[in-house]
C-alpha cells in the first residue's frame, strides 16, 4: 500500500526557488521605460503643511514629474476603511493618498516624484521643499483619548474613532461585585513591527488603448486590492488586474491597501508610463502598518476555590494617524470574542476604544486581536492563582472546558467547533515534567538561581469565516473562497485559487489535499494563485484561513471531479456505477481488479469526449465556492521554562513545549514550521521586540540596529506535541495553524519570567522584557 | 538605501590615497560603517578613496610586539595565531564583532576611525596600551590609543589623515580577556570590558582595565586597576573593583531609552568581574 499523501511531511515545493534566490518578487519585475517613484514623507508626527515647493525637484535632470495632493485633486478617492464595526459610533476620517493640509504621523506622504532611476527619484524627493507648522503630538492611545489632547481630525472628537462594547455591563458588574476575589492589572500590548522579509513594493502599468491597469504588488489578497484600487481610481473593476507575484511574507502587513499602491496606479495612468515604488526597510518600519498597541485595564473575578467567574477590560487601542483597511475589526471583533478562552467562564465584558494617534497606522499583525486577548486572560489566571495560592496548572485544569465534539457555546456567543483542552493540557504538562520542575526550581532558588515556568492554555478562532458573520460584524467583504481544479488531457492538475499564499507552504499543502482526494501524484499538481485575471475570486490569505477555507473548496471541487470520473469510468468499462470502487487513483470494477481506469485515463477520455455517457459534458474541471458554516477553533497548551540572571536581567529560554491541535495535519513538517515561526514571533514580543517613539512621535526603533528581531540563538529546540481533534463542520476536518504560535507563546514566556522573579516580589514588567527592564524591576521590587 | 551621488577612486598606495583625498572625500575600507550611513543619507561624501587594495596597509606582523595593518579585517585578527598569543583579548573582541559577514569586511582601521562608542576593538586597544600609527600629508605620527579616542564618534585624526596600522606591546606574559554584553538587536556592545592582568604567582601585580559600550568612548579605568592590583583577585577585590569601575566611567556614560546610562554603568561592574574571571581562568 502506498503511503497516504495526506499527513505526509513532504518537503515544501516552494523552497527551492525561495532559497536559491530564483523567486521573482514585485521588485524583480522589470518593465521597459519604468519610472521610479519616491515619496516625500513628513519628518513631523503632527504638523500643518504651510507650503510645498517642488519646482527645484521637477527641474532636475531625469525627473519627469512631481505631484502633491493638489495635483491629484479628485483623481484618487481616499483610501477606504473596510471593516465598519457596527454599533460603535465609528468615524472613518478621510485618508487621502497624499496628505491634504496636514500630516498625522512621521512618514505621512506629502508629495511624490517620478524619475528615470531610483537614485534620482530620491535626490528629487530630498529637493522638494516643504514648510511645516508643527503641532502638539500624542502617541499614547490612552492619553490621546483624554480631554485636551492634541486633535488629529476635526470630526473625530477626542480622537475616539469608535467605542465597541461587548457583553452586559450590569451583569458583569454583578459578578465582580459578589466575587470572592478580583485581580486587576494594566497591560501594555506594545506596538510591533511586522518585518516581512520582503519590504512592500508596487508597480503599475496602464494601457491607454484597452484602458487596462495592471498592478503588481506585495499583497496577501490581490482580489481585495483590485476591488479597492478600482474604487479609488474609478476604473471599472474589469479593467484592473492585480498580480501578487512571489510575496516574501506578510504577517498581516500586506493585507491593507496603502497610499503607495494607489499612487503608482494614479501616476501610471497620468503619465502613460509604468511606475514602480519599492520601500526601503526604513520606510517599511515607518509606514507599513504596525501591530498591537493596546493599553488594557483588565480584571478577573474568581471564587476562592478557584472557579473563574468572569473577565472584563477597557482597552485603548492605538489606531495611528489613519484607520487602515481592516483596523477597526482587530481590537474588537477579533479580540473581545476570545475573552472566554478555553475556560468555563460565564461573564465577559469588553469596552474597546479605538483612538487616533500621531503614529503609524496599526492593523492586523499575526494573530490580530487574539494574542492580545489570550495574553490578558493568561495573565489574569496567573494572578488569580497567586492570590488564592493555588498552583497555576491546577487552577487551569479546574476551569478547562471538558472535551466536546460538536459545538460548545460560550459567553461571547461564539460556538466553538470541537475541542479536547484537557488532553492537550495534560500532554504538555507531561512533556514538561511539571511536578519535577517545581522541585528543581526550589533547589535552584536555594542556590540563588531563578528558574520559572509559564503555562498558556488557549483556543482561538480562525479560518475566517462565515460570510454571514462577516456581514454581521461589518466586514466589507465576504469570507468564502473559491477554487477550480482543472486537469489537462495528459493528467496534469492546475488548482486555481483566489487566496494568495505568501510563504506558508500552501502550494504544497493544497496539492496534498487534491492528491489525497483524486489520486494524482502530488508532483503533477500545480497550485496557481496571486493573479486576479488568472484565478477565481477569493478574499485572501490571512486569519489562518487558506487551509481551512480554500482547502475545503479544493476538497469539494476534487470530490465533484471524482464523481464525474467514477461515472465516466463505469461507462468506459461498461459497468454499473455502483460497481465501481476507487483505490488510490484507480477506478476498479468490483471483483475484477485488473479491470480499471486510472484517473489519468479518465481525464484523457473526458477531454477527448469520444465516448461520453449520456448527458455528461466534456472536459475535466470543476469549481467550488466554499463558505464555511463556522470558524475553526484550534487549541492547545504551551509551556516555557526560563532562567533569569539576576545580575543582569538577562533571560535564558531553557525549554519551550508546544502542544497544538489543528485537527488532522496535512503536512506535519509545515505545521511544525508554522508553529516554530509563530512561537518565535510571539516570544519576541515578550522578550525583545517593541516600537519606541519619543514624545515628538519620532520612531526611535527605526532600523534593525535598534529594533530587536528574534534570532535563532535565542531559542532552545522546541518540543512539539499534538492532539488531533477534527473540526466537525469541515470537509476534511482541518483547522488553521498560522497564528496559534503568536497567540499562545507571548503570555507563556511572560508568565514564566514572572514566576522566576516571584522571590523578588516583581508584579509586572512592561513588554518587551529586556534585560534592562528586568534588572530594574528586580532593583525596585 | 539610496546614497547621494559620489565619485569613487581606488588608491594603489598610501601616498596616492593621501593625494586623492580631497576636502570632501572619505577613505573607504570595509565599508561596513560608512556605507550604511551613506545609504541612510546621514553622510554624503562627494568622493570615496578605496584603500582596500593598498598592500602596505594589510597583514599582521609580530616582531617583539604586534603590528596590525589598518585594513586587517576583524576575521583575520580573530584568527591570527600571533594575536591570540600576544593579545588574546583583541582576538576575543574582533571575533565577537557583529556577524561573520561584518567580520569579513570590517577592518580595524575603519573601526577605530569611525569610533562608534559601542565598538569592541577600541576597548582592548585602550586597555592594552596600543598606539595608532597615522600618516598625513605632512608625515607620520603615532598616538596612544587612550588619547586617540576623544569622544562620541570623535578621534584625534585630522581630515585627510590615514591610519596605517595599530601597534600593540607583546602581552603574552599577561592574562587578558574581553567580554561584552551584546545589544540584542545590533550585537554591538552595551558594555564591553577588557582587562589585562600581570600575575605574580597568585597575586595580581598589575591590572589594566578599559570599558566601552557603556561610555562615549573607550575609557581606561584607574580605580578598578588599583582595586585589583596587589590582590589575589578574591571576591573582596572583585567587588571593590566593580564599584570602582562604575566611578571610573561616571563622567563618560552613554545610553539610550532601551539601555539607559544607569543600567550600563551597573553592568560595567558585573562585566568587569566576568572579564577578570575570564582572564584569570
Ligand atoms: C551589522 C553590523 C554589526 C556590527 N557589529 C559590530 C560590533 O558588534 N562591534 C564592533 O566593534 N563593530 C561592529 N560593526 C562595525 C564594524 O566593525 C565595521 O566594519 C567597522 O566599524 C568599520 O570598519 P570598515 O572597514 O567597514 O570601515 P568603513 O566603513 O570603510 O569606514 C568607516 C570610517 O572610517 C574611515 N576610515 C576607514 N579606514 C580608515 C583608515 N585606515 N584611516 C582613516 N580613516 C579610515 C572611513 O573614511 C569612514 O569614515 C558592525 C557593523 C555592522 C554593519
Amino acid at each position: 500500500m502506498s503511503t497516504r499523501i495526506f499527513g505526509s511531511g513532504i518537503k515544501r515545493r516552494e523552497d527551492p526557488r525561495l532559497i536559491t534566490g530564483e523567486a521573482r518578487y514585485t521588485d524583480d519585475i522589470k518593465l521597459p521605460g519604468v519610472l521610479h517613484m519616491a515619496v516625500v514623507r513628513s519628518p513631523y508626527a503632527h504638523a500643518n503643511i504651510v507650503s510645498i515647493d517642488s519646482s527645484a525637484a521637477a527641474a532636475m535632470d531625469g525627473v519627469v514629474a512631481a505631484y502633491t495632493s493638489e495635483d491629484i485633486g479628485d483623481g484618487l478617492a481616499g483610501l477606504p476603511t473596510a471593516w465598519l464595526i457596527p454599533d460603535s459610533d465609528l468615524k472613518t476620517p478621510e485618508h487621502p493618498a497624499l496628505a491634504k493640509g496636514k500630516v498625522r504621523y512621521v512618514g505621512d506622504g506629502v508629495a511624490i516624484v517620478l524619475a528615470e532611476d531610483r537614485y534620482t527619484a530620491q535626490d528629487a524627493a530630498d529637493a522638494v521643499e516643504v514648510e511645516y507648522e508643527e503641532l502638539p503630538v500624542v502617541v499614547d492611545p490612552e492619553a490621546a483619548a483624554q480631554d485636551g489632547a492634541p486633535q488629529l481630525f476635526d470630526d473625530v472628537e477626542n480622537n475616539i474613532a469608535f467605542t465597541w462594547v461587548m457583553g452586559d455591563k450590569t451583569a458583569s458588574d454583578g459578578v465582580f461585585n459578589t466575587a470572592d476575589v478580583v485581580v486587576r492589572d494594566k497591560i501594555v500590548q506594545q506596538r510591533l513591527l511586522p518585518t516581512a522579509m520582503e519590504p512592500r513594493s508596487a508597480m503599475a502599468q496602464y494601457n491607454p488603448a484597452t484602458q487596462e491597469l495592471t498592478l503588481w504588488c506585495t499583497s496577501q489578497n490581490p482580489h481585495i486590492h483590485r476591488f479597492i484600487i478600482s474604487a479609488v481610481t474609478g476604473l471599472n473593476e474589469n479593467k484592473v488586474r492585480v498580480i501578487a507575484p512571489e510575496v516574501g511574507g506578510g504577517f498581516g502587513s500586506k493585507i491593507p491597501c496603502y497610499p503607495d499602491e494607489a499612487l503608482v496606479s494614479w501616476a501610471a495612468i497620468k503619465l502613460g508610463q509604468p511606475v514602480k515604488w519599492t520601500e526601503t526597510r526604513s520606510e517599511n518600519y515607518q509606514i507599513t502598518i504596525h501591530g498591537r498597541d493596546h493599553i488594557q485595564y483588565v480584571e478577573m473575578a474568581a471564587n476562592r476555590d478557584g472557579k473563574l467567574l468572569g473577565v472584563r477590560a477597557t482597552v485603548y487601542a492605538g489606531m495611528g494617524g489613519y484607520l487602515s483597511t481592516a483596523a477597526p475589526g482587530i481590537p474588537t471583533i477579533l479580540h473581545g470574542l476570545l475573552y472566554v478562552g478555553p475556560y468555563t467562564m460565564d461573564s465577559v465584558y469588553c469596552e474597546s476604544i479605538g483612538v487616533m494617534t500621531n503614529a503609524t497606522p496599526t492593523d492586523a499583525y499575526r494573530g490580530a486581536g487574539r494574542p492580545e486577548a489570550t495574553f490578558l486572560l493568561e495573565r489574569m489566571v496567573d494572578m488569580v492563582a497567586k492570590r488564592i495560592d493555588m498552583d497555576p496548572a491546577e487552577l487551569r485544569r479546574k476551569n478547562l472546558i471538558p472535551a466536546f465534539e460538536d459545538g460548545y457555546e460560550v459567553a461571547t456567543t461564539l460556538i466553538y467547533d470541537s475541542g479536547d483542552y484537557p488532553a492537550a493540557f495534560e500532554k504538555a504538562i507531561g512533556i514538561a515534567g511539571y511536578d519535577d520542575f517545581r522541585r528543581e526550581q526550589a533547589e535552584a532558588r536555594a542556590e540563588g538561581r531563578y528558574l520559572g515556568i509559564g503555562i498558556t492554555a488557549y483556543t482561538e478562532m480562525c479560518g475566517l469565516g462565515p460570510s454571514q458573520v462577516a456581514g454581521a460584524v461589518g466586514f466589507q467583504g465576504g469570507l468564502w473562497e473559491s477554487a477550480t481544479v482543472r486537469v489537462t488531457p495528459t493528467g496534469k492538475v492546475q488548482a486555481l485559487i483566489g487566496a494568495s499564499p505568501h510563504g506558508q507552504g500552501s502550494e504544497t499543502t493544497l496539492a496534498q489535499i487534491i492528491g489525497d482526494e483524486l489520486g494524482f501524484p502530488v508532483d503533477d499538481i500545480e497550485v496557481i494563485h496571486g493573479d486576479t485575471t488568472e484565478t477565481p475570486m477569493g478574499w485572501g490569505t490571512y486569519g489562518s484561513r487558506t487551509t481551512p477555507v480554500t482547502g475545503a473548496a479544493l476538497a469539494e471541487a476534487s470530490r465533484k471531479l471524482k464523481e464525474k470520473a467514477r461515472v465516466l469510468a463505469a461507462h468506459l468499462m461498461e459497468a454499473a456505477v455502483e460497481d465501481i470502487e476507487y483505490d488510490d487513483g484507480k477506478f476498479l470494477v468490483k471483483g475484477s481488479p485488473d479491470n480499471f481506469q486510472s484517473i489519468q485515463d479518465v481525464a484523457l477520455m473526458a477531454h477527448l469526449a469520444w465516448n461520453m455517457p449520456e448527458g455528461m459534458d466534456p472536459g475535466f474541471e470543476e469549481s467550488q465556492f466554499y463558505d464555511p458554516p463556522n470558524f475553526v477553533y484550534p487549541f492547545g497548551t504551551h509551556i516555557a521554562i526560563v532562567e533569569v540572571d539576576a545580575n543582569t536581567g538577562d533571560i535564558e529560554l531553557k525549554r519551550y513545549i508546544a502542544v497544538d491541535d489543528c485537527g488532522p495535519q496535512i503536512n506535519p513538517e509545515i505545521v511544525a514550521g508554522q508553529i516554530h515561526g509563530g512561537v518565535v514571533q510571539g516570544i519576541a514580543q515578550a522578550l525583545c521586540e517593541g516600537v519606541i517613539y519619543d514624545d515628538s512621535g519620532q520612531l526611535l526603533t527605526g532600523t534593525m540596529m535598534d529594533y530587536t528581531m528574534p534570532r535563532a540563538d535565542m531559542f532552545p529546540n522546541f518540543e512539539l506535541g499534538e492532539t488531533v481533534t477534527p473540526s466537525p463542520h469541515h470537509p476534511i476536518g482541518v483547522k488553521g495553524v498560522g497564528e496559534t504560535g503568536t497567540i499562545a507563546s507571548t503570555p507563556t514566556v511572560y508568565n514564566a519570567v514572572l514566576d522566576a522573579l516571584s522571590p523578588f516580589g516583581v508584579e509586572g514588567i512592561d513588554m518587551p522584557m529586556t534585560p534592562a527592564k528586568v534588572w530594574q524591576a528586580i532593583q525596585s521590587a | 538605501m539610496w546614497p547621494n551621488k559620489f565619485d569613487y577612486q581606488r588608491a594603489e598606495s598610501v601616498d596616492q590615497a593621501l593625494e586623492l583625498i580631497g576636502d570632501e572625500g572619505k577613505f573607504l575600507a570595509g565599508g561596513h560603517s560608512l556605507l550604511p550611513v551613506m545609504k541612510l543619507r546621514l553622510s554624503a561624501p562627494e568622493q570615496l578613496v578605496d584603500i582596500g587594495r593598498i598592500d602596505s596597509l594589510r597583514g599582521i606582523s609580530a616582531n617583539g610586539g604586534l603590528t596590525i595593518g589598518a585594513t586587517a579585517t576583524h576575521a583575520e585578527i580573530a584568527a591570527s595565531g600571533d594575536v591570540q598569543s600576544m593579545c588574546g583579548a583583541l582576538a576575543d573582541a574582533c571575533g565577537g564583532v557583529g556577524d561573520q559577514a561584518v567580520r569579513n569586511f570590517g577592518t580595524i582601521g575603519g573601526n577605530i576611525a569611525h569610533a562608534d562608542p559601542a565598538s569592541d576593538p577600541p576597548t582592548v586597544l585602550v586597555a592594552c596600551g596600543a598606539s595608532i600609527n597615522i600618516q598625513g600629508a605632512d608625515g607620520s605620527r603615532s598616538v596612544d590609543a587612550e588619547a586617540f579616542f576623544v569622544d562620541l564618534f570623535e578621534t584625534d585624526l585630522d581630515d585627510g589623515e590615514l591610519i596605517t596600522s595599530v601597534s600593540l606591546p607583546n602581552c603574552s606574559d599577561c592574562q587578558c580577556a574581553y567580554v561584552k554584553f551584546p545589544h540584542p538587536a545590533s550585537r554591538y556592545a552595551i558594555v564591553g570590558v577588557a582587562v589585562c592582568l600581570k600575575m605574580d604567582g597568585g597575586t595580581c601585580a598589575q591590572a589594566d582595565v578599559a570599558v566601552g559600550g557603556a561610555t562615549v568612548k573607550a575609557v581606561k579605568c584607574a580605580g578598578a586597576e588599583a582595586a585589583l592590583a596587589g590582590s589575589t583577585l578574591d571576591d573582596a577585590a572583585l567587588n571593590a573593583a566593580a564599584e570602582a569601575v562604575k566611578a571610573d566611567i561616571a563622567d563618560w556614560l552613554a545610553g539610550d531609552v532601551a539601555y539607559p546610562e544607569s543600567y550600563r554603568q551597573q553592568m560595567a561592574g558585573v562585566y568587569l568581574k566576568r572579564a577578570v574571571k575570564a582572564a584569570a581562568g
